[in-house]
């Protein structure tokens, strides 16, 4: 079988040494990470302490439904992820694929539902820019709700996208037979970075959608 | 004879003659290989910042505006900065030195990810071609700190390129810190416990910790600079609710430890080279490994004293300013063991020890400013003036370059097999010294007679010593050039190096030089704590 | 003999001589700290060079006495330095009392400053001897910063908020009054004289005829004060018509606001300094005063702020009236 043959590369002594590198590089990546998105709740905590009454209102205009179901989508395809890890690392391949398959899946209806609420967004002038359509008195830091909401759900998507092009790369190499009990490192790392996009909006979930006493 | 000498050299297999031709550099992952890459890349980076500041310094010799136009003079000192921050002192001593460095030094193949490794070379010139593309096409005015909400809303420049630039820059120093943070903890050698690492090792470590805790902020926050001008929203615009001084805030909470990112690997420089030119163990090794990581992470709480005048409150200004004075510790406490480490060595003064020397005064008159700085009263006074430029250049150039010229002169051995001209790199190294106090010193007395920075005209009274700082700068851009002529030329005509031709410990100097692909023949054991000179047995490779 | 030479600016404030004394005092630490290191390089240097190969080095490892005297040393005088420069950071933050008042408004790339009476100035500020003056800045496009270093102060001009610096001249004569924050291409233009005069000339001054075209008024007539002005802009905008004294007005009288504690909707205060009247005028939602509905409509935009510190100026001379 293709996994046993799995060499290790130059720089490490065994699999071993290789595997913990790989893992604690995937860990220092996500702290990053978490400091990337980090400076955008610093804005969020800032402007929402300055402007609670705005927040509140911007909240008002986002789809509470939609986001509902996008929670839901994402948390299951959190589930699948974490089955396929564990498929790999018992060596059931056709689990492993499927899960894989499921995973995208999910994430990809996450998109196309985060699209479609874009698109209403764009239908009722809600895009932060010279054409913002609300004027009212609290009109400036509405946008500045939106501003944040598109930062933050924009760079989240984007880190969808990301995640869904490689699983299906990983997908792909699974359906070949690359990984195994010997070696799944790349399933492992692809979970880790997935269950963290996940942690994040279940972050964003409440901050945007759910203040206000809805 | 010679001839002989040469070919039996040549036929020795090493990193440099392991295959030919511009593919196998450019798809390369050995670490030596992307060292020199990006050694090229930074030093074309050096000279172009350096030929703006020497455009800087001829405008300031007048005090009218006669060489170019207040807009160009603007351009000018901005792109100086971001070049020389962003493209040049950010990488140079990590991606080269480092690169070339942390394996050879724990005794390691390669970095953990050689391709990660080659990629954040790729992506460090796609960053430098965003970064040419804006200086080429008209350049970019807002200063190299990108202060809301002119960066924002008043400049018409190139702003959102360079942006992308610095950006992109940062994640290829994501990478490199990456790296080295997973390399240093997984693969040293057997017996090399983390009290047994060269400095320099605990140095580019705790240089790691920073950039990949500091960076993502940068690159969040200039990201939303260029999001705000490309759509004409107000994220930090007060006239459509934002907060300007956020962004003060979230650029400093980098851009503060950015110095230390500059800082600390030089620091370790300066470790190895006085080690070993006074043949002697480092006075307090713990200590100044310890200070690494304590500067590193002090470095974090102190961003808040680039705004004691922007009207935070002041609380938060009393904390800030008592929180700078501590991280002035840590530094003292190494300057005091690299001095106390020459007592009763056995001293030489080959041209990385002349730099080291000249490192340490130069180091400590810059951290001895800092104080001034950092004591509130006073820095209301100082604060944006040239005691600032001058102060900052004592660290950035005095310390970190005079540093990363110590590092380059003491391993060009190890990276090219040749050794330099000693007498003239002797010579260089004190006119650098000389062109640089010259230079930065004067400029201390303006700032406090009040010159502010970035000034493109200045009244009369401030001439005298703007002109004896670009008498200065005419000397030190001498001084730089000298070593790059001399360091090409013994590429070709330099004498053969040996292994270890400083007779200095650490694993570095166990292999050929230039090492093998892999770097060691067999992986080494250590059995020795480091510096621990005298060499016993000078062996030969 | 310092500022003879040219290496000092001049005294020309009552803080510049203790801000400079913490210069000096810092100068001769970095004296003692510098030069005992190179002292110590160079006596190193020459004492252990190496006379012959055999030389060898004594190996010494550190010293834990050592170590601890260089970290306890610097840190303890390191901190006394915090402490000096802190309590001179909070004289320089705490405008007296009777501190004349002086509006400054930066913009790309002038000063434009007010007068409390009403006389106007550009890139000028003309001050008398022996008086605080406390200088209220904002900015109408990016930030400013507003430095006097015969004065030895410096502040920030942040566009959308309140800053305040202040100083007391002891000289009389013309000093440089810069722009400390790069404002674009003519930030070294925006550069400006500080003429401090003995009281008399200040007062006459102050009342002379407009003599340069720096008009206060567009009449052309005697400058009306920057409250005077403020009321008029009141009364032009329609303010008077909602905030009243009357009962079941729509908006809180103004009448003794200025320098009380607000109660907001939510059960916090807030202390009505200009800041808050700026914000309240612009921002009118921001902080809601308890009891009242949030009808008024922003003037973001629509007053410049130069009206923004004349609005401010007449609601602060409403409280000043009933002290009095």
């Amino acid at each position: 079988m293709a996994t046993t043959e799995h060499v290790v590369a130059h720089q490490f002594d065994d699999a071993e040494q290789q595997h913990e590198a790989s893992t604690l590089g995937m860990w220092l990546f996500l702290v990053t990470e978490i400091l990337f998105f980090g400076g955008l709740f610093l804005l969020y905590v800032a402007y929402r302490v300055t402007y609670p009454e705005a927040f509140v209102d911007g909240s008002h205009h986002l789809d509470l439904r939609l986001g509902t179901i996008n929670t839901v989508i994402l948390i299951g395809s959190s589930l699948t992820m974490a089955l396929g890890v564990h498929a790999a690392q018992v060596g059931r391949q056709r689990a492993l694929v499927g899960f894989l398959l499921l995973t995208i899946v999910l994430g990809s209806a996450f998109l196309v539902i985060k699209g479609f609420e874009y698109a209403a967004k764009f239908e009722h002038g809600l895009v932060p820019g010279p054409g913002f359509a609300l004027t009212g008195p609290l009109g400036p830091q509405v946008e500045l709700f939106f501003c944040i909401y598109f930062a933050m759900t924009a760079l989240h998507a984007i880190h969808m996208v990301i995640g869904v092009g490689v699983l299906a790369v990983i997908a792909m190499m699974a359906s070949r037979g690359a990984f195994g009990p010997a070696y799944f490192t790349p399933v492992e790392l692809m979970g880790l970075y997935w269950h963290f996009v996940d942690v994040v909006w279940i972050f964003l979930f409440p901050l945007l959608y759910l203040i206000g006493g809805r | 004879m010679d001839t002989q000498v040469t070919n039996e050299h040549d036929r020795q297999e090493h990193y440099l003659n392991v295959d030919y031709g511009i593919r196998s550099w450019l798809l390369t992952r050995d670490h030596k290989r992307i060292a020199l890459l990006y050694l090229g890349s930074i030093t074309f980076m050096f000279f172009l910042g350096g030929i703006f500041a020497l455009v800087i310094r001829l405008e300031l010799l007048t005090p009218a505006g006669d060489i170019v136009g207040a807009d160009t003079y603007n351009k000018l000192f901005t792109m100086h900065g971001v070049i020389m921050i962003f493209f040049f002192l950010i990488p140079s001593i990590p991606a080269v030195l480092g690169n070339f460095l942390v394996p050879l030094m724990i005794g390691a193949r390669d970095l953990a990810f050689p391709r990660i490794n080659l990629a954040s070379w790729y992506i460090y010139s796609l960053g430098a071609l965003f970064g040419l593309w804006a200086v080429f096409t008209g350049g970019v005015d807002t200063g190299w700190t990108f202060y809301a909400p002119y960066s924002t809303t008043a400049s018409y420049t190139k702003v959102v390129p360079t942006i992308v630039g610095a950006f992109l820059v940062g994640f290829s120093s994501i990478f490199t810190g990456l790296n080295f943070i997973v390399t240093i903890h997984r693969m040293r050698a057997p017996g090399l416990t983390w009290f047994r690492l060269p400095l320099f090792i605990w140095a580019h470590y705790a240089t790691s910790v920073i950039i990949i805790l500091g960076t993502p902020v940068i690159a969040i926050t200039l990201g939303l600079v260029a999001v705000e001008r490309v759509f004409r929203i107000g994220i930090f615009d007060p006239a459509l609710g934002g907060d300007p001084i956020l962004f003060q805030h979230l650029f400093w909470f980098y851009s503060h430890p950015a110095v230390y990112i500059m800082i600390l690997p030089s620091m370790g420089i300066i470790s190895e080279v006085i080690t070993c030119f006074s043949r002697k163990r480092i006075f307090g090794y713990s200590f100044i490994a310890v200070s690494s990581l304590a500067i590193a992470l002090l470095g974090f709480l102190v961003w808040g004293h680039h705004m004691f005048v922007s009207g935070q409150s002041v609380y938060a200004a009393l904390i800030f300013s008592v929180l700078s004075f501590a991280v002035a510790i840590p530094s003292a406490v190494k300057v005091f063991n690299w001095t106390a480490t020459l007592y009763k060595g056995s001293i030489s003064f080959e041209a990385p020890m002349v730099y080291a020397l000249g490192f340490i005064g130069l180091f400590t008159i810059g951290g001895l400013t800092g104080l001034f700085l950092a004591a509130l009263g006073l820095d209301v006074h100082v604060h944006d003036t040239y005691f600032v430029v001058a102060h900052f250049h004592y660290i950035m150039v005095g310390g970190a370059i005079m540093g990363y010229l110590a590092g380059i002169h003491f391993w060009w051995p190890k990276i090219t097999g040749r050794l330099y001209p000693e007498t003239l790199a002797r010579i260089a190294a004190l006119i650098v010294f000389l062109g640089f106090n010259l230079t930065f010193f004067p400029q201390f007395v303006l700032g406090y007679l009040g010159m502010p920075r970035r000034y493109y005209v200045y009244p009369p009274e401030f001439q005298v010593l703007n002109v004896m700082s670009t008498a200065g700068a005419t000397i030190l851009g001498v001084g730089y050039l000298l070593p790059m002529l001399y360091l090409t030329w013994s590429l070709r005509w330099g004498a053969r190096a040996g292994a270890n031709p400083w007779r200095a410990t650490g694993l570095e100097w166990q292999t050929p030089s230039p090492p093998p692909t892999y770097n060691f023949a067999t992986t080494p054991l250590v059995t020795e704590e480091p510096y621990a000179y005298p060499l016993r047995e000078a062996r030969e490779y | 003999m310092l500022e003879r030479l040219g290496l000092m600016p001049t005294q020309a404030s009552t803080v510049s001589g203790d801000v400079d004394a913490l210069y000096l005092s810092l100068v001769g630490l970095s004296l003692v700290f510098s030069l005992g290191i190179a002292a110590a390089l160079a006596y190193f240097a020459i004492a252990y060079r190496r006379r012959s190969e055999a030389h060898e080095a004594e190996q010494i490892h550190g010293s834990l006495a050592l170590e601890l005297v260089w970290s306890i040393i610097p840190f303890t005088i390191a901190m006394g330095i915090f402490i000096w420069g802190a309590s001179l950071f909070v004289t320089l933050k705490r405008p007296p009392d009777n501190a004349l008042e002086i509006f400054a408004v930066g913009k790309q790339w002038m000063w434009k400053l007010q007068h409390l009476e009403g006389r106007r100035e550009i890139n000028a500020l003309h001050i008398p001897v022996g008086r605080p003056v406390k200088v209220t800045l904002t900015s109408e496009d990016v930030i400013h910063s507003f430095f006097v270093p015969a004065f030895r102060v410096k502040q920030d001009a942040v566009p959308g908020r309140y800053s305040t610096v202040w100083f007391e001249a002891t000289k009389t004569g013309s000093f440089h009054l810069f722009c400390a924050e790069y404002c674009g291409t003519e930030h070294s233009g925006m550069i400006g004289t500080v003429t401090v005069m003995e009281p008399d000339d200040y007062q006459d001054w102050l009342s002379a005829e407009m003599a340069g075209g720096m008009a206060g008024t567009a009449q052309g007539d005697d400058p009306l004060s920057v409250a005077a002005a403020g009321g008029e802009l009141f009364r032009g905008l329609g303010c008077h018509t909602c905030h009243r004294q009357t009962a079941g007005a729509l908006g809180p009288s103004l009448t003794e606001l200025f320098g009380s504690q607000v109660s907001l909707r939510g059960g916090r205060t807030v202390l009505a300094d200009e800041a808050y009247l700026r914000e309240s005028i612009v921002d009118p939602r921001a902080k809601l005063v308890d009891g009242y509905q949030p009808v008024m409509p922003t003037f973001q935009g629509q007053v410049s702020e130069e009206g923004l510190m004349q609005l401010v100026a007449y609601i602060k001379s409403l409280a000043a009236e009933q002290d009095s």
